[in-house]
């Protein structure tokens, strides 16, 4: 009979409260990167940082004083004067240092994810399918890429940039074009372990197309890989462009790149410093927030050293 | 062993080949010419120039006339500096872009080994701290904006090292450049060597070290220095690449009188023949220290010799 010693109605409401409760939560490796992510300070620090930069860059412009081409006569190789809204001073042309330095931010800043992507987008296509497809074709393509590798390839930026002109599109893309050697390698060892792996013999199985199994199947598994390269990949790249817009070699006026300022700035150092500080500042703190960031993420997906 | 080398230099040539064809087409195919200028030149005066240097021939024949100078080592003559032929500009600029680059490749080799090994053996202590900062710094913040402190610095404020320019034979205006060029290289081999030790030291080898009783000095002398390396010889080809294009930016920011200085201005005033000449003369550097890197890896490592 039931009730008599409450058995039931303890199993009842134990059988109750499974049905309610939710499963046990498993950790995803996903989370499990996060959850290591979050724990690294300097990654952490380094991430809020960066978007202060982006926003900073992106709407500052809104409420600055000054366009970044317009020149105030009364003030003219001035240091930095809170009054008439030159809070970093203005050049030796009187445009105001503070609003070309956030539209030189911009500019690398556009520069970097757009030619990042290009590099990354290549680079994946590229490895995914050498290492898919194997052998010969994979023989040739790889070869081709330890090619791009031994030529000097600023000589190529250079060459590239010097004749088609100071085009930014160009550089975006030229930069871009050539920085995916590295990421279509990694791509490809992941890819040549991947394609062992049982889903991607279910999916051969399923008459899945080779394209199919590899953006389907193969591609999403390599995520990891391809942020922490993606995110080292940022700094070189805006390296690569205030280098060659530090030769002169970059965006043009009235537009301008902290590279460019940075050239303009060094030749003054003397006489005007806050022309050279100020995007000096901004373009070491930009590289190691992103140094730290990629080395954080690599950390988190990656854990084998520890 | 041998054979091995021998292989590497057969499949490098065609390289060589290539990249040379992809220039010249590129070269070619650009808007502008050597003798633009901002007065035109009267159109017989264009003719004969362009005569004289083959530029009126179709463009196949141009390319077979250079390539078949090439192999007979005549790079041509040099469009723009017209008293010189480009194997006398880069006979110029050769030595000393060379000096400079092993110079501050064997500093950037020897610093980055030993502080890698140092912030290793001293993980998470104050000189692993204070040493990974100094390479975070080295790393991240650009040979031309570091070139442009230095020359404030030591050359303007303080009078010690020269700013710039170059007397043959003077070693203090090397300084300077030396320290710009390797300190980039220096903190990633510092980083790799970190890393790599680290993971060696926490091996079942360096514990059984350990535990017969050697001390740290010997543990790393015998046994962990060289499992170690290996990263880093991997790297040195690729870190000699950038060496030699992070002289580009040296040279041209102190004045020195290399190779890299000539490539510059070459591509800006579409001296083809120099741009061509200095790029194949870069390919080649880069390939064979790539060689002989490859050699060494083979050497410390059997397996690779193999494949």
């Amino acid at each position: 009979m039931a009730g008599i010693t409450g058995k039931d109605a303890v199993l009842t409401r134990y059988a109750d409260s499974l049905a309610t409760l939710e499963a046990p939560k498993g950790r995803s490796l996903t989370q499990d990167a996060m959850r290591r992510l979050v724990r690294n300070k300097a990654a952490v620090a380094s991430i809020f940082i960066l978007v202060v930069v982006v926003l900073v860059a992106f709407v500052g412009p809104y409420f600055v004083p000054w366009g970044y081409g317009q020149v105030d006569w009364t003030a003219i190789r001035k240091p930095p004067d809170f009054a008439k809204g030159h809070y970093l001073g203005t050049d030796q042309n009187g445009r105001d240092m503070l609003a070309r330095l956030l539209q030189g931010t911009q500019m690398s800043l556009v520069v970097a994810f757009v030619a990042t992507f290009v590099s990354v987008t290549i680079g994946i296509v590229y490895g995914a399918v050498a290492g898919y497809f194997g052998g010969k074709v994979d023989a040739i393509m790889m070869r081709f890429v330890d090619i791009m590798y031994a030529l000097p390839y600023i000589l190529f930026v250079i060459i590239l940039v010097v004749i088609f002109g100071r085009n930014p599109i160009l550089l975006f893309v030229g930069i871009g074009c050539i920085e995916w050697l590295t990421m279509a390698r990694i791509v490809r060892g992941q890819t040549l372990s991947l394609k062992e792996r049982e889903f991607v013999e279910a999916a051969r199985a399923g008459g899945a197309s080779p394209l199919t199994i590899i953006f389907r199947h193969i591609v999403p598994n390599l995520t990891g890989p391809v942020v922490i390269y993606a995110t080292l990949t940022i700094p070189e790249i805006i390296i690569t462009e205030s280098f060659l817009s530090y030769l002169g070699l970059g965006v043009q006026e009235p537009q301008t790149s902290l590279g460019t300022l940075i050239s303009a700035g060094s030749g003054l150092a003397e006489a005007l410093p806050w022309m050279l500080f100020a995007p000096a500042i901004m373009l070491v703190l930009m590289l190691i927030c992103l140094t730290y960031l990629g080395d954080g993420l690599r950390d988190a997906l990656d854990p084998k050293d520890r | 062993m041998i054979a091995y080398a021998t292989r590497r230099v057969l499949s490098a040539l065609p390289i060589v080949f290539i990249a040379l064809t992809v220039c010249f087409i590129i070269l070619r195919l650009a808007p502008g010419g050597p003798f633009d200028g901002e007065r035109a030149l009267p159109p017989a005066v264009l003719k004969n120039l362009e005569a004289y240097y083959n530029l009126d021939k179709p463009l196949w024949e141009q390319y077979f006339i250079y390539v078949g100078g090439v192999l007979r080592g005549d790079f041509g003559p040099s469009m723009v500096n017209t008293d010189f032929s480009v194997s006398q500009l880069m006979g110029i600029g050769l030595p000393f872009t060379l000096m400079l680059g092993f110079t501050a490749f064997i500093v950037a080799t020897t610093v980055g080994i030993i502080t890698g090994m140092v912030t290793a053996v001293y993980q998470n202590r104050w000189p692993d701290y204070l040493l990974v900062f100094l390479v975070m710094i080295g790393l991240v913040v650009p040979n031309f904006l570091m070139a442009n402190i230095v020359q404030l610095v030591f050359g303007v404020h303080l009078r010690w090292l020269p700013v710039g320019g170059y007397t043959p034979g003077s070693f203090i205006h090397l300084v300077l450049p030396v320290i710009i060029l390797s300190l980039p290289q220096a903190a990633r081999i510092s980083r790799l060597m970190r890393g790599s030790m680290i993971e060696v030291l926490g091996t079942n080898f360096v514990r059984t070290a350990r535990s017969k009783g050697l001390g740290t000095r010997l543990v790393l002398a015998r046994h962990a220095i060289k499992p170690a390396m290996m990263p880093v010889v991997s790297y040195l080809g690729p870190g000699l690449s950038y060496l030699l294009t992070g002289s580009l930016v040296v040279e041209q920011i102190f004045a020195l009188p290399g190779i890299g200085k000539y490539f510059i201005t070459a591509a800006l005033s579409r001296d083809y023949g120099l741009v061509l000449g200095t790029t194949i003369l870069y390919m080649v550097i880069i390939l064979v220290l790539n060689l002989v890197v490859d050699v060494i890896y083979a050497w410390l490592d059997p397996k690779v010799r193999s494949r």
